[in-house]
């Protein structure tokens, strides 16, 4: 089982300015809505914005902890 | 990643202009993202050609690490990887995945 703030913290290692705002949406406690809003984001692509998050939650999804990720960003 | 593996991917994604892999098929998806993409495709009346992950685990780690990207469904058009459900959602939701799928190769 992954916290909200547990994930949060995660993307914050990984993007240090962001405003991260997690829900989950089915029961089961491994499938997140995650909105993530940083200027980190500007002049990228939704792909590259999306890897960068990934990437900061790649072992966790490896591993299973999470199922499914809904995933918004933006810039602000 | 194994040569072969990176040739059937590469041959895959230049042979559909528009290309889904996914959990399922067309006709039945075996996941809710998967499954929203799918419908989206239909809704935009894509000609798009379909490739279950479920049935192909060395496939599935392939894609992975070819689009870097964790998760699936994953879209191509015209060998370009646009993104995952969300990412076609919301470009769909602002007219951009229209003119994309507009412009592709047709299937084969």
């Amino acid at each position: 089982m992954l916290s909200h703030d547990a994930l949060a913290a995660l993307i914050r290692q990984a993007i240090p300015d962001a405003e991260v705002l997690v829900r989950e949406f089915a029961a089961g406690g491994d499938h997140f809505q995650v909105e993530v809003v940083s200027p980190a984001f500007a002049g990228k692509s939704r792909v590259a914005q999306h890897q960068m998050v990934y990437a900061a939650l790649r072992p966790h999804i490896d591993d299973g902890v999470i199922h499914a990720l809904g995933l918004t960003t933006r810039t602000t | 990643m194994d040569a072969t593996l990176k040739q059937t991917i590469t041959e895959l994604i230049a042979a559909h202009g528009v290309l889904l892999f996914m959990k399922g098929h067309k006709d039945a998806p075996q996941c809710g993202f998967s499954n929203q993409v799918v419908q989206i495709l239909k809704h935009a009346g894509a000609d798009f050609h379909t490739v279950n992950i479920l049935d192909n685990e060395a496939l599935r780690q392939g894609m992975k690490e070819f689009s870097n990207w964790p998760t699936f469904p994953q879209l191509y058009i015209n060998g370009e990887f646009i993104g995952g459900c969300d990412i076609v959602t919301e470009m769909f939701q602002k007219n951009e995945l229209q003119p994309l799928l507009d412009k592709a190769r047709k299937a084969s």
